[in-house]
């Protein structure tokens, strides 16, 4: 009798089990969060205040002033007009539709988010390069972080800091600082051989190494993955204004659910045009300060 | 001068997880392929015992993955040995902490790479420089040295350019500049010239001979290149499936190789640009250091010898004749003496390769006196020993 059960039916767990598990571990999530939130909290405030004043500043600040501050920065890492022209035209527009105070919403927050990923990603790429050891722990760990739907790591998220800003921001960060860590790995393992020998045939130590030798080799590599962190980090405004982050994200949200397909397309489109900005004139600059670093590797 | 200022000894490498686990059996003879297969190790270098004298030019010459590459870093420890000693100047290196062996690295010994090793980012200035740079010295003091050393290499003027924009040659005299920038005295050439074209590496061969007459650094050389080796090596050894097969200077391994694996390598060397007269040259059969022509012929008459080589004093003065002699006794002129009889004669010098003193050798109807620069008599190189060294060369030869 018990054999042909287990054949037709998967043995499953006892339902009162499951139950159970499932209660205590969210109990004791909830119990974690009501004693450590505001402590966790705390720590993530001086993040707060500054993604508040960042988002502040580009909103008071003149629309002209804005984008002639945008246009310098464009212009000083690409060195071309095409882009710089492209880029007042792409705002014009956007502000002319009514998208202004969104798109500086939205602006801010992935500059914070990029930063972050850049500033904590490359350290972490770093290590694994250094070492087999951390890098059989890290890919893992990012593997599940790129696959796991971004709902279910919203979740425990939203219950220790509830919605807004800072637990947008993580998301973000979770969501699109793999690239960057990995490309950073990769880059410096494929820093090649030889020049790295030469570097310690001549007595330099490892942060000489790392600096002089290693960093500079592996950029063009560590750019592309800073390019792809952009990309991602865009693709999760939608997600990331389902827990109030504001922006370019919460019109596209409201458009899906009342049905508004121009309302939709116009943030889209906007979110496009950011990313599109990001995108050239990261790889303009990329392409600009590595230009010596091609056709070298050997005579 | 002469004393040894690298020691290697009893170096063994073995690659693998756990190479300490194989020793036994690198130890018991065992072959590298049956290692190999055994274990997984890789057997990289195995019981090597090498001395390398201050000032010379120290060849490592072996096929394809003999293990020179691995042999040429252990001398800096790029790699480390399993096992063996690496003395310089009676420094064990291998006790060196990482700062000292920073140090070690900085002021002892530099390196030239065979794909040239600099670095794309920086521009030729700052690549040789970039020992001093390691070193802390300023940006001021190290980039004059830097300046004087591609001025030295012929590569004044290409201060500003990045090493993409040179050709394969410039940019090894690029890296032999950075080697020479930091005035180490050990410089290891790991086939420094393999990668370039004939013609720019016998350019680059004649430079460093050129540089070395001057500098007297101890230069380790490694090549697959017989030519190359002979023409640079002041000693050759030569390395197959990371063992010594011989180390030798350059004519020993030529006349006398020790196994199959280094005369298949001499086999095709053409010995007449090779070797020197002071290889082929032998005692004089007749030396004459009497004045008087009666003892001389008498000598003459013992030895059945039609002529000698006249000495005053452990000076050599010429040759002479038994019919000379003959001629004199029968009708003595007004000096009666030997030294004054004595008859010039072509003579060759002892670092000139046979090819160059063949036609004298054989325009002589005597043996040709071996004299050095400053007028010291070596030996006489006679057309019938000539003849016998480069005809073996035949003899070796499957071909032939
Ligand atoms: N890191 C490594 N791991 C495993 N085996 C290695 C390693 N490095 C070298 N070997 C082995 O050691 C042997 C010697 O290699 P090495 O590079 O020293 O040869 P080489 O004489 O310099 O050859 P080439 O003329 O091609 O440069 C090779 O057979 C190779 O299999
Ligand atoms: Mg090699």
């Amino acid at each position: 009798m018990a054999t042909e059960s287990w054949l037709t039916k998967f043995p499953e767990m006892e339902r009162a089990d499951l139950v159970a598990i499932r209660k205590g571990l969210d109990e004791s999530y909830r119990a974690f969060s009501r004693t450590y939130g505001d402590a966790i909290e705390s720590v993530f405030n001086p993040l707060l205040k500054f993604l508040v004043w960042f988002e502040n500043l580009l909103l008071a600040s003149p629309w002209w002033l804005v984008i002639a501050v945008v246009v310098a920065l464009v212009y000083g890492a690409s060195r071309s007009w095409k882009l710089s022209l492209g880029v007042i035209g792409s705002f014009m527009l956007i502000g002319y539709f009514g998208m202004w105070e969104n798109t500086m919403r939205t602006m801010s927050i992935i500059t914070v988010c990029t930063l972050l990923s850049i500033f904590m990603g490359i350290p972490i790429g770093i290590a694994m390069a250094r070492s087999d050891k951390t890098r059989a722990v890290v890919t893992p760990i990012l593997d599940i972080m790129q696959t796991m739907p971004a709902f279910v790591y919203l979740i425990p998220v939203v219950m220790l800091l509830g919605i807004g800003k800072v637990p947008g921001v993580i998301a973000v960060v979770i969501y699109a600082i793999p690239p960057v860590i990995r490309l950073t790995n990769l880059g410096i393992r494929l820093v090649d051989k030889e020049v790295l020998e030469a570097a310690t045939a001549f007595g330099a130590n490892s942060s000489q190494r790392l600096w002089g030798v290693q960093l500079p080799l592996a950029m063009p590599t560590i750019m592309a993955g800073i390019n792809q962190t952009i990309m991602m980090a865009l693709a999760m405004v939608v997600i990331a204004s389902m827990i109030g982050v504001k922006g370019l994200g919460q019109p596209v949200l409201k458009s899906i659910t009342n049905q508004y397909f121009t309302m939709g397309l116009f943030n889209g489109l906007a979110i496009v045009a950011l990313a599109i900005i990001f995108d050239r004139v990261s790889q303009a600059y990329a392409k600009r300060t590595q230009r010596h670093l091609g056709g070298t590797q050997n005579g | 001068m002469d004393e040894p200022i690298i020691k290697i000894e009893g170096l063994y490498k073995i690659f693998g997880t756990n190479p300490e686990s194989v020793m036994a059996m690198v130890m018991d003879g065992a072959s590298k392929d049956e290692i190999l297969s055994k274990t997984g190790h890789a057997v990289g270098l195995s019981n090597i015992n090498l001395s390398i004298k201050r000032g010379e030019i120290f060849v490592i010459m072996g096929l394809s993955g003999s293990g020179k590459s691995t042999l040429i870093r252990h001398f800096n420890r790029l790699i480390d040995p399993t096992e063996g000693k690496i003395l310089v100047d009676d420094v064990d290196v291998m006790g060196l902490g990482q700062k000292e062996l920073e140090q070690f690295r900085r002021h002892r010994m530099s390196m030239v790479f065979q794909h040239f090793g600099l670095m794309p980012h920086r521009t030729v200035i700052e690549n040789v420089a970039y020992g001093l740079m390691v070193q802390g010295v300023n940006k001021t003091t190290r980039h004059e040295k830097a300046t004087t050393w591609l001025d030295a290499v012929g590569l004044g003027g290409y201060e500003d350019q990045y090493p993409s924009q040179l050709s394969g040659g410039q940019q090894q005299r690029v890296g032999l500049a950075r080697a020479l920038c930091t005035d180490a005295d050990i410089l290891l050439m790991d086939e420094a010239f393999s990668a370039l074209d004939p013609l720019i590496r016998s350019e680059m061969q004649d430079q460093l001979i050129e540089l070395q007459d001057k500098l007297r650094k101890t230069i380790i050389f490694i090549t697959h290149d017989l030519d190359e080796a002979l023409r640079l090596g002041d000693k050759i050894a030569i390395l197959k499936d990371g063992k010594l097969s011989q180390v030798g200077k350059p004519e020993e391994i030529l006349l006398n190789p020790a196994d199959d694996y280094v005369e298949a390598f001499v086999r095709d060397v053409n010995r007449a640009r090779v070797l020197t007269a002071d290889v082929v040259m032998k005692p004089p059969v007749l030396r004459l250091t009497k004045e008087n022509l009666d003892d001389a012929l008498e000598q003459m008459r013992g030895k059945k010898h039609d002529y000698g080589y006249v000495f005053e004093e452990d000076e050599y003065r010429g040759i002479i004749t038994r019919e000379i002699i003959e001629n004199e006794i029968d009708s003595p002129g007004p000096n009666a003496n030997l030294c004054e009889l004595a008859e010039d004669m072509a003579t060759v010098q002892p670092d000139t390769s046979l090819e160059e003193i063949l036609p004298t050798t054989l325009g002589q109807p005597y043996p040709v006196p071996v004299v050095g620069e400053d007028g010291e008599f070596h030996g006489v190189v006679s057309r019938k020993s000539m003849i016998s060294i480069l005809s073996d060369n035949n003899g070796t030869s499957d071909k032939a």
